[in-house]
């Protein structure tokens, strides 16, 4: 774990994880656009935050994310000393695409959507402040509301689908990019790579800066 | 042709160095540009000015000394070595930047020659297969299917120029460890050091300060030899099944 190629594998294993976290994450967003003044969302949201086996699963999410995060810092300065003198012209274009160049800013515009991100909602759905729902007798925390109120202000939303456009690249990048590193590169399997890590890339994060934009008009 | 020169001038390791043009009248197509480079040095020396120094050898493409950043890539605009590109590979009053690899573990020696004893010794750390002396074996002895031969050739064919590392964003010597360990790994007789040999390249590898692979491709476009990045994947596999089964602790 120490060598590049383990810090590398680290990266990989993470990144896979999290692409995992995306799909569940993506398929709670999905019903805040149920015309049900986001009932079925705020019994999700207690269900995600009371759950013992899903409370574990975020405390391993957790983990993956800093994990993540610090090793890409640390590859990346690492990189940086590989080449103290960079050179007068490049013409990297020609040989490489431009999201694998850039995964460190893709991945800083998305660190700080993060920040913001969690500060609104992960933060306050956990300790407050947030109103109180009933439904059948039972209290729930309405982080729908939250949710609405935080859409509906157009530099969130512009910031949400900004942060979706950097995912995009990243994730266009770095799905394919995990199996190479995880040493997965065969004729019969990377066509399939390539074609699952494009449509994951292009679909999941349209479909969720698709949620703030749908709200946002709805409440215009 | 006429072309316009800027060229890395450095005097030894510790000078700063800088970019020095040059103009060359009376160019012909049909030279290779390390004929053009003789033939500037030819007019610096009859000026009595210090000739740009820059590596060469065999001058047909198999050496892999020619390193040259020409024009933002490893030898230039084409996917060959500096020595097989020619002059017509540019236009009539081109300008064309030439500067030495860039790496940490590639140090400018003087102008566009570089240091790449770094490579040698990611070699040596266990680029080999140890054979004791004794009779000739017949040939053929040992079956090799024909597809796991022509693999082990294609990665064999590295000529460890330094391309790879020169046009990598990290600097990064993965490709050229990774055809060295492929072209052992994959034949019979690399078997014996199959697992010390990745831990102990890889492991040099870091130790001369190269950077981590972040699967650009870069490398293998602008691989003189075309060395594949499936190679790259077998040194991460390779790598991972010795650093969970080995011995080394």
């Amino acid at each position: 774990m120490s060598s590049t190629l383990g810090k590398k594998l680290l990266m990989a294993l993470t990144g896979l994880f999290l692409v995992i976290f995306l799909v569940v994450h993506l398929s709670g967003n999905l019903q805040l656009l149920l015309n049900d003044e986001g009932r079925a969302f705020n019994v999700y949201a207690k269900f995600m935050t009371t759950n013992p086996l899903i409370k574990t699963t975020s405390f391993i999410l957790y983990a993956a994310f800093i994990v993540h995060i610090i090793w890409a810092i640390i590859l990346t300065v690492n990189n940086k000393k590989a080449r103290p003198v960079g050179y007068a012209k490049t013409s990297a274009s020609t040989n490489s695409t431009w999201s694998s160049r850039n995964m460190g800013i893709l991945g800083t515009i998305i660190f700080i959507f993060l920040v913001i991100h969690l500060k609104n909602f992960w933060y306050v759905m956990h300790w407050g402040p947030i109103d109180m729902v009933k439904y059948e007798g039972q209290e729930y925390r309405d982080l729908y509301a939250t949710v609405d109120m935080a859409f509906s202000q157009l530099w969130y939303v512009v910031l949400y689908v900004v942060a979706m456009l950097g995912l995009m690249f990243h994730l266009y990048h770095g799905f394919s990019s995990a199996f190479q590193t995880l040493g997965l590169n065969h004729v019969k399997y990377n066509p399939v790579i390539k074609f699952v890590g494009v449509a994951f890339a292009i679909i999941v994060p349209a479909m969720f800066a698709a949620i703030p934009v749908i709200i946002y008009f709805k409440n215009f | 042709m006429k072309i316009t020169l800027k060229v890395w001038r450095q005097k030894n390791a510790q000078d700063k160095g800088g970019f020095k043009t040059y103009q060359l009248d009376d160019v012909s197509p049909d030279m290779s540009f390390l004929e053009m480079f003789d033939v500037l040095n030819e007019q610096l020396l009859k000026k009595g000015e210090d000739p740009v120094h820059f590596d060469h050898d065999c001058r047909e493409g198999i050496c892999g000394t020619c390193s040259m950043y020409i024009n933002g890539k490893p030898h230039g605009p084409k996917q060959t070595t500096t020595c097989q590109l020619h002059m017509r590979s540019f236009s009539d009053g081109d300008t064309i930047v030439v500067e030495p690899w860039r790496a940490q573990a590639f140090p400018v020696v003087k102008d566009l020659v570089v240091n790449r004893s770094s490579f040698d010794r990611v070699i040596q750390a266990g680029g080999y297969v140890s054979v004791n002396t004794g009779g000739v074996p017949d040939a053929n002895e040992i079956p090799i299917p024909k597809k796991i031969a022509d693999e082990a050739f294609d990665a064999a064919t590295c000529i460890g120029c330094g391309a790879c590392v020169a046009a990598c964003k990290n600097a990064s010597a993965m490709l050229f460890v990774s055809a060295k360990v492929s072209q052992l790994a994959l034949l019979p007789q690399g078997q014996v050091e199959r697992k010390t040999r990745v831990e102990k390249m890889v492991s040099q590898m870091d130790e001369e300060g190269f950077g981590a692979c972040s699967n650009t491709g870069a490398c293998s476009a602008e691989c003189p030899k075309e060395i594949s990045l499936e190679n790259i994947a077998r040194l991460n596999r390779e790598y991972l099944s010795a650093k969970s089964s080995s011995d080394n602790v």
